[in-house]
């Protein structure tokens, strides 16, 4: 104890401080090396078999067992994610506007435990619900029924940032406008949500990039098809469910496909990251992401 | 309260339905008369106030049925298996569609030991993870560290499946699983074939997975540890260390508890990658290089193929399951982060 007052630090301290330290700084490092490992493969296989006709043929065409393209697989996935969006942005954030607008009280805190419980159920448990109340009554599997569960999971994920970049709004600018005599409805739809518009944008991305890869909630919905299918009460292809499919066949053309697809779909879905990003960055609320 | 307008107006030019009479009066009289009485704008918010709210209403009310719905038809399509087979369908093993008896003991098994393998590899790599991003990262390459470790978040489970399959696994057979065999044998986890798929794979596989949220909610329960406690700290000569020892993770504990748990959730509830790895196999076997079955996989591979009401039923209570373990894991968590971060503003968790 004498010693503490010293202006040197007991060997054992500096020591198990540089070990500590040294241990935090390679835990970070080694977090890294999976994503780059990831990626690398992913261009590594997927880029050989990119091409012209795999963007644009279907799964069916083709020699063999597999096709020679994932067109219809790509389109799919676009209308199921197009139709999802549909269902999901306006009543996330609706439900948004009401957590941040109306929702300081009782009622408020049951619907943020709801979305937060909606946010951890598992995906595939989503699917089977969808599954349950789409497919069920229409006797069959659908495109419909896979946008609505992927539908169902942007919800949470787009109310609870959109209340949180509602309430980084300042007050003072809803005063000033009631001020104005502006009505409190007139005041959120055309004030308040268009200030935070850009922190609503990067909440939707957010919501599209968690589900644009989703394969789990596809499997009962929209089941995957071969052929090219644009009508909503058919089953229809979807990228992420025809890596599924191709990485589990026993053919390296399908490995090889799988690669390819799984190369198309992290680009989008990186595309999709980076661009929210940089809105997030011209962002007129700072720390509104 | 003058400044306020003058910043507003540029940002929002369409004040027109509700003010015209206001600004556009020329009169002294009759503005002063719809600013006293409040009239006209009182009036007419009234009907657009309400339908609005109404609007928003049913939007939350959708949301509320939606997690009613999923709760009500889990139930509903479980029941058949819930009254022939009872609680004992948690404690059997046995999985026999053809003779309609099932049991789903080994899939609540591989659940909890690949998640638990998972946590095992993942906790401390992303305490590591948070704690050099929030206290001894450089300014400059924490955004980039940052945005690294959140890609890591948006790669797709199948994409992670697909990589495990034909990379991880090879891997793991050829030069990870040898080395613990001869090494950790002992143990009994570590023993016979050694295919590279199975438990330890989807352990490895859902670590990786779960390393960024775990990581994202710990940084945001250490930034709300009070910048006085760590001055202190260090004010009593701490070394880094025994500061971040002391006064941040000391303080943090709870709410990185909370970020733990809500990654096992995450874990339980994960299908793609784990089905792709972990051998499907419905048994129980103590070693880890055995192939297993988990709750979501078991659902993933046979439910669109059950034939059967029973085989249906009983795949749905293994949903139910999952639906009550993940329900409780993530409440439980929630409480925890929510106790660390309460008073400061919360941030948008992925």
């Amino acid at each position: 104890m004498a010693k503490s007052t010293s202006q040197t630090i007991h060997w054992r301290r500096r020591l198990s401080n540089g070990v500590a330290l040294g241990a935090i700084t390679a835990a970070a490092l080694v977090v890294t090396v999976p994503l780059f490992l990831i990626l690398g493969t992913v261009v590594y296989r997927g880029l050989p078999a990119l091409s012209w006709t795999f963007l644009t043929k279907s799964t069916l065409v083709g020699s063999g067992n597999i096709g020679d393209g994932m067109a219809n697989a790509i389109v799919g996935s676009v209308e199921i994610l197009a139709l999802a969006s549909i269902v999901g942005v306006p009543l996330g954030i609706g439900a948004g506007i009401f957590l941040a607008e109306y929702g300081r009280n009782k009622m408020g805190n049951v619907v943020r435990f709801t979305a937060d419980v909606l946010n951890g159920v598992p995906s595939i448990v989503i699917g089977m619900t969808a599954w349950a109340l789409v497919v069920v009554p229409q006797k069959h599997y659908s495109l419909l029924a896979g946008s609505v569960a992927l539908g169902i999971m942007m919800v949470p994920t787009i109310s609870r940032t959109t209340e949180e970049v509602l309430l980084l709004v300042p007050q003072s600018i809803r005063e000033a406008a009631w001020g104005l005599g502006i009505p409190h409805w007139r005041t959120t739809l055309s004030v308040i949500v268009p200030t935070a518009s850009s922190g609503i944008i990067t909440s939707i991305m957010l919501a599209f990039a968690r589900i644009a890869g989703e394969t789990a909630p596809l499997m009962f919905t929209a089941f995957g098809n071969q052929f090219w299918n644009l009508r909503l009460n058919q089953p229809a292809a979807a990228l992420p469910l025809q890596i599924f499919t191709y990485a589990n066949s026993p053919y390296d053309e399908a490995h090889a496909q799988a690669w390819t697809g799984a190369l198309v779909l992290i680009t989008i879905i990186m595309a999709t990251i980076i661009l929210f990003r940089w809105i997030a960055s011209r962002s007129t609320i700072k720390g509104a992401s | 309260m003058y400044t306020v307008p003058k910043s507003r107006t540029p940002r929002d030019p369409q004040e027109k339905a509700g003010v015209v009479s206001a600004e556009g009066a020329p009169a002294d009289s009759s503005s002063l008369e719809v600013v006293s009485k409040n009239r006209l704008p009182l009036k007419e918010s009234f009907f657009g106030d309400a339908a609005f709210r109404s609007v928003i209403i049913a939007c939350v009310l959708a949301l509320v049925a939606v997690v009613g719905l999923i709760f009500f038809e889990l139930i509903s399509s479980s029941h058949l298996a819930a009254s022939k087979f009872g609680l004992k369908f948690l404690i059997r093993s046995v999985w026999d569609p053809v003779a309609e008896d099932f049991g789903a003991l080994p899939f609540i098994y591989g659940t909890l030991v690949s998640s638990l393998v998972a946590l095992v590899i993942a906790v401390p790599l992303s305490l590591g993870t948070a704690l050099f991003l929030t206290e001894i990262c450089p300014r400059r390459i924490r955004p980039i560290l940052s945005l690294l470790v959140e890609l890591l978040a948006a790669i797709p489970s199948v994409i992670y499946g697909l990589w495990a399959i034909f990379v991880m696994a090879p891997f793991l057979r050829k030069y990870v699983e040898p080395v613990l065999g001869k090494y950790l044998g002992w143990t009994g986890l570590f023993t016979g074939p050694k295919y590279g798929y199975g438990m330890l794979a989807a352990g490895v596989i859902l670590a990786i997975m779960i390393l960024p949220i775990i990581s994202s909610i710990t940084r945001e329960v250490i930034t709300a540890v009070p910048r006085q406690q760590r001055e202190a700290a260090l004010a009593l000569g701490a070394t880094k260390w025994e500061m971040l020892r002391i006064s941040v993770l000391r303080n943090a504990r709870a709410g990185i508890l909370g970020a733990i748990i809500l990654g096992l959730g995450r874990a339980f509830g994960e299908t793609m990658a784990v089905t792709m790895v972990i051998g499907n196999r419905a048994e129980i076997s103590k070693s880890l290089f055995a192939p297993g079955y988990s709750l979501a996989s078991s659902i993933a591979n046979e439910f669109s193929e059950a034939v059967g009401a029973v085989y249906q039923s009983s795949l749905m209570e293994c949903a139910l399951i999952l639906f009550a373990i993940t329900l409780v894991v993530n409440a439980l968590a929630g409480l925890l982060v929510w106790s660390i971060t309460r008073g400061t503003p919360s941030r948008a968790i992925g």
